[in-house]
């Protein structure tokens, strides 16, 4: 676990090398047996100073996450006193330590590296370096918040650690939080040179000698007053208060940074435990791990042999098609772009080279490579070309009838044994697989727009779907890279039906007198990307009309009328206001500044003169969000809440730091949730009316992650 | 519970609060030293009797640190067993310490003292104190920090004050003071502050312009309006009034209280005391109160703290014939007038801190003084004095002319 060497000329090596993990990750073992090494390295008086190294192809990459226990604090607490000793005892036992940086050094491997007195990384572009702590919810607690300020400066500090930033080498030497980048081959003995030369002259960490001062400006200095007075409001515009790691990891370098290490450090740790235990950290840990689960693509049937694709067709060459050329061809694979018209088709290939062009004019990408990358997508209006496909990807235009017409040429040039998806948002997938002759090899492959952004895939499983089929579509979307929730087929599928809720809510607010500006900040403070009436704008209200038209005629009686249909028609028949595209809807789009709302608005939907509490507008745009997801769980439309989670964040931007529209609920309560949601529906609607599924739930005091808090 | 009466007030000439200001060559001390040494002078006054100091100061750093009011009591050469007590309740410092100064008289445990203040803006600028309100996060969090240029402008905006309203209000501010000093009604309480050989440092207010007009106005912009973009205040503010789609900046340093140096004293005693030194009482002291308000919006407890003086005085708002707000920001007069119901005509008939300027720590004395002066020469009888405070607090304080 923990390798340990002293060479000839009195240089020790402490080489990670934890066997039963993938990677080396700080635990109660591995820092039992760390701090042994540490120690014995120290006694020895022929030791005259120490690498640490690592046997595996990564440094570290951090604590194993069950060391925060389960909601225990004092397990977390009796850790974070062992990291903090073995640092401490490294930085004052009077012989030098040079960190060897092999491979990816984040969270507490980093930390680690920053007890040392010298850092050295191997020249590995790929290598990130970093406190990412905060993107999961957590603060760098094994000394980050104290040792880095206090080494390259809060200013330089304090963006690292709230963004979670993880940088390469050459970056990371360039803001100095490493010393020194070598070829990889040459990473010990520079480590070596270093702890025989400089390393005998600097034995003392800066902040541990009597005379240190912050580098930049200390805490208590003008311009430390001003960078906080600043950063504290920045961070609040940003987060809108939901980050409580990100304010503690502030606070923890205010605070710490004013006094001395040893009273820091034990600030730092309060503030870990502190953060450790919110909600907030709980739900972005859990997220973390169903963002992985789902990105391997968990929800694939076993036992089916992995598919692999060599050549992708895909119908209409619009925003939408030519986006998923431009990803597949990303992951090498190639791909027909056929369109009914060849200009399309080019226009289409056209726009995978402006996304090319920007990855080159951003260093992000060779201009070769680019090159390779767009000669993969062919443009053209011969079916015949679709020949050889293994999965054909339909995105024309949302009309049964072209879709089947399509979807039949496709199937007599290529035979009807390949996989045939369709980008769908709306129309239901059992019917379209209908123009199919195999509807068993028929799939929904739901995009989201801008397709080569858009991390998340809704895979929609028709009725006759093989999981043969599903198991493709998700080796596909693996193949692109992005991440993949199966859902089942029903009306708006699972990410367009909740997600329509949440702007409808908000159309329901104004229909209720609700001001709008309340009902856009409150949409924006419970930690959407923008607020309901904003997205109407983008989404279009013409098309929302459209949906709605359409459902309503579908559905017939069945139809609950939600307050803000009306508001609809009259926007789009009336006003002819139908969003951000026609440069007019709930909002103006004045050329020179930025949106406004209409002031017109207030003559159809006059707002009452008693107006609610802010919380109160959250809940309704939240919670009518959860209630929903949780229709769909009962309903078997979807059927995993990892999935459920997975797709609100990345489908349609719901705060990760509720960890999913499911999590949300477990945050509230199951009881309270319910609680809350009889009252909604009394005041507003039965739309808001718990779903079966929920109140037996509550009725067992059980959510959907355990047993309620 | 006995009365606390005003004997006599004095301030000095407010100079431009910067280094090319008169008062930039004057210590704070010796321009605390000149208000203690003039009421001393004027009365003919055996400091003795004088029990205690107050002082209002905002930055109580430097030179202004380290209990100002004591340092200038010996300064000025009073009595040593005249004690001195530096206060600070932001902008209301001044009117605090003469409430505190009425405060011990009334509660019987003083028959004399002086209230007051003193703040050198172009030599401890504003801010110097540090604090932890704005820096430390887990405050500036809880509590919504906003500056407060953006509260004004918040202010302006929830209460639809355009930039025009505030022009307007800054203008008429200019054309009151200029006629005020052009009429002399501030001469029986100016003090002009003199250097160590005699000569005359500052005679006037330096930093009124007279000349103001709507378009000279017009052509400032607005002072906070990258401070609330770039670094998120504006953000924050709305995060507090989520009623609020756009803060409105229509503050700038036309409209806006002037940064200038300082200082002020009123003498205030019992009845007994004023009889047995033969001064004559001025005023009485009705009452006084403060109050704290919501601090991301800041500047609105005036009305608050009005409401609540008038009430522990058994009075109407009809009983008050002059009314004293401080000009921090036009919209915070502007806001007061509307809560209020209080026609301009009524308020700040001298103008006031947008045309001569805001001494922080001196104000609150300055305005009392000033609305005691104009109850004289209009022959009025009741007057309110009131400040907004930063963080979200009002001070107020009644006076009946005698």
């Amino acid at each position: 676990m923990m390798d340990y060497n002293v060479d000839g000329d009195g240089v020790a090596t402490i080489t990670w090398n934890v066997s039963n993990r993938p990677m080396n990750v700080m635990n109660n073992d591995t820092m039992a047996a760390f701090g042994a090494a540490v120690d014995k390295a120290i006694d020895d008086e022929a030791v005259k100073g120490v690498i640490v190294a690592s046997a595996h192809k990564e440094f570290m990459v951090g604590a194993d996450l069950s060391v925060m226990g389960d909601g225990d604090l004092s397990m977390l607490q009796e850790f974070m006193e062992i990291v903090r000793g073995n640092f401490r005892r490294m930085e004052t036992g009077g012989k030098p330590f040079v960190a060897a940086i092999n491979g990816h050094a984040l969270g507490g491997g980093f930390e680690m590296c920053l007890a040392c007195h010298h850092r050295i990384a191997a020249d590995n572009p790929k290598t990130k370096i970093g406190l990412p702590e905060a993107k999961i919810g957590l603060l760098p607690g094994g000394g980050g918040t104290q040792r880095l300020p206090r080494m390259i400066g809060m200013q330089q500090a304090l963006p690292l650690m709230l963004e979670g930033k993880e940088l390469a080498p050459a970056a990371a030497k360039n803001i100095g939080l490493v010393d020194e980048v070598v070829p990889a081959d040459e990473l010990l003995n520079a480590a070596k040179a270093w702890v025989l030369g400089e390393g005998q002259k600097n034995k003392t960490q800066p902040w541990d000698k009597r005379n240190f001062k912050m580098p930049g400006g200390a805490v208590q200095s003008p311009m430390g007053q001003q960078a906080f007075m600043a950063g504290n409001a920045m961070l609040r515009q940003r987060t809108f208060g939901n980050y409580p790691a990100q304010q503690n990891i502030m606070s923890s370098v205010f605070e710490g940074c004013s006094v001395d290490i040893d009273t820091g450090l034990t600030i730092e740790i309060r503030y870990l435990i502190a953060t450790a235990m919110t909600p907030e950290c709980r739900n972005m840990v859990r997220l973390f791990f169903a963002l992985t689960e789902a990105g391997k693509g968990a929800g694939r049937p076993k036992n089916i042999p992995a598919a692999s694709f060599t050549k992708i067709g895909v119908l209409g060459a619009g925003m939408m098609g030519a986006g998923i050329a431009y990803v597949t061809a990303m992951s090498g694979l190639d791909v027909v772009l056929l369109d009914a018209e060849q200009a399309s088709a080019d226009k289409g290939r056209a726009h995978a080279g402006e996304l090319l062009k920007k990855r080159v004019s951003r260093r992000r990408m060779e201009q070769q490579t680019a090159e390779a990358t767009l000669v993969r997508i062919q443009a053209t209006t011969d079916f015949s070309d679709l020949d050889g496909c293994e999965l054909v990807i339909e995105a024309v235009f949302e009309d049964r009838s072209v879709k089947a017409d399509v979807t039949q040429k496709t199937l007599a040039v290529t035979g009807d044994g390949i996989t045939f998806a369709s980008n769908t948002s709306t129309l239901p997938i059992t019917g379209l697989a209908k123009a199919s002759s195999r509807p068993d090899n028929f799939i929904g492959l739901h995009f989201f727009s801008p397709v080569d952004r858009m991390p998340l895939v809704e895979i929609i499983r028709g009725e006759d779907t093989s999981d043969e089929t599903l198991a493709k579509a998700i080796d596909y979307v693996k193949a692109i890279r992005k991440t993949p929730i199966v859902v089942n087929d029903s009306r708006g599928f699972y990410t367009s039906r909740v997600f329509g809720t949440y702007v409808r809510e908000g159309l329901a607010l104004l229909a209720d007198g609700v001001a709008p500006a309340l009902i856009e900040n409150a949409g924006k403070m419970a930690g959407m990307p923008v607020g309901p009436l904003a997205m109407a704008d983008e989404v279009s209200i013409d098309l929302m009309y459209k949906i709605g038209k359409q459902t309503r005629e579908d559905m017939g009686a069945d139809y609950v009328p939600v307050p803000g249909d009306d508001l609809v028609q009259t926007m789009v028949e009336t006003l002819g206001r139908i969003g951000k595209k026609a440069g007019k809807g709930f909002y103006d789009y004045p050329e020179k500044s930025g949106k406004r709302l209409w002031p017109g608005l207030a003559d159809h939907c006059p707002p009452g003169k008693e107006q609610p509490d802010v919380e109160e507008v959250k809940k309704r745009l939240m919670y009518i969000q959860s209630v929903e997801t949780a229709r769909c769980m009962e309903e078997g439309v979807i059927t995993e809440k990892r999935d459920a989670d997975v797709g609100s964040i990345m489908g349609w931007g719901f705060p990760p730091f509720r960890g999913g529209v499911l999590s949300l609920v477990d945050t509230i309560g199951i009881e309270e949730f319910v609680a809350a949601c009889d009252r909604l529906a009394q005041a507003h609607g039965p739309r808001f009316s718990p779903p079966k599924l929920l109140r037996d739930m509550a009725a067992r005091g059980e959510g959907f992650y355990g047993k309620a808090a | 519970m006995a009365d606390a009466y005003i004997f006599d007030h004095v301030r000095t000439p407010r100079g431009k609060g910067r280094a090319s200001g008169a008062l930039h060559s004057v210590t704070p001390i010796e321009l605390a030293s000149t208000a203690l040494r003039a009421i001393r002078d004027r009365n003919d006054l055996d400091t003795a009797y004088v029990e205690d100091v107050m002082l209002g100061c905002v930055s109580p750093v430097g030179e202004q640190g380290a209990d100002v009011a004591r340092v200038a009591v010996i300064n000025a050469d009073y009595a040593e067993t005249t004690a001195g007590a530096q206060v600070n309740r932001f902008c209301a410092s001044g009117l605090e310490a003469v409430n505190i100064a009425a405060g011990q008289i009334m509660s019987g445990q003083s028959d004399m003292a002086i209230g007051g203040g003193v703040e050198s803006m172009s030599r401890v600028p504003m801010g110097s104190d540090g604090g932890a309100w704005a820096t430390d996060p887990a405050v500036a969090f809880h509590s919504y920090f906003v500056p407060q240029g953006i509260s004004a402008d918040l202010i302006a905006t929830k209460y639809g004050f355009s930039r025009d309203d505030v022009d307007s209000y800054a203008m008429e501010s200019q054309k009151r003071a200029k006629k005020s000093w052009d009429e002399g009604r501030f001469d029986g309480s100016i003090v002009p502050v003199v250097d160590i050989n005699g000569d005359t440092v500052l005679n006037n207010d330096e930093h009124m312009r007279p000349q103001t007009d709507m378009q000279s106005l017009a052509s400032l912009d607005p002072a906070f309006g990258s401070l609330g973009e770039q670094f998120g205040f504006n953000s924050v503010a709305i995060q507090r009034y989520p009623e609020v789609e756009a803060i409105e900046h229509v503050h700038h340093a036309g409209n806006s209280s002037g940064i200038v140096d300082g200082a002020s004293a009123m003498l205030l005693g019992t009845k007994e005391m004023g009889e047995k030194l033969g001064l004559t009482p001025r005023a009485r002291i009705r009452s006084f109160a403060s109050v704290g308000s919501e601090p991301t919006i800041m500047l609105t407890g005036p009305s608050f703290a009005a409401e609540k003086a008038l009430k522990r005085a058994g009075m109407e708002k009809s009983d008050i014939d002059l009314w004293e707000l401080n000009e921090a920001f036009a919209a915070v007069v502007l806001r007061f007038m509307q809560a209020m119901d209080i026609d301009h005509d009524d308020i700040n008939v001298c103008g006031g801190a947008i045309a001569m300027g805001h001494p922080l720590g001196a104000t609150g004395a300055m305005i009392l003084g000033t609305v005691l002066d104009e109850l004289e020469r209009t022959g009025k009888s009741t007057a309110l004095a009131t400040l907004c405070v930063g963080a979200g607090m009002g001070t107020a304080t009644i006076i009946e002319r005698l």
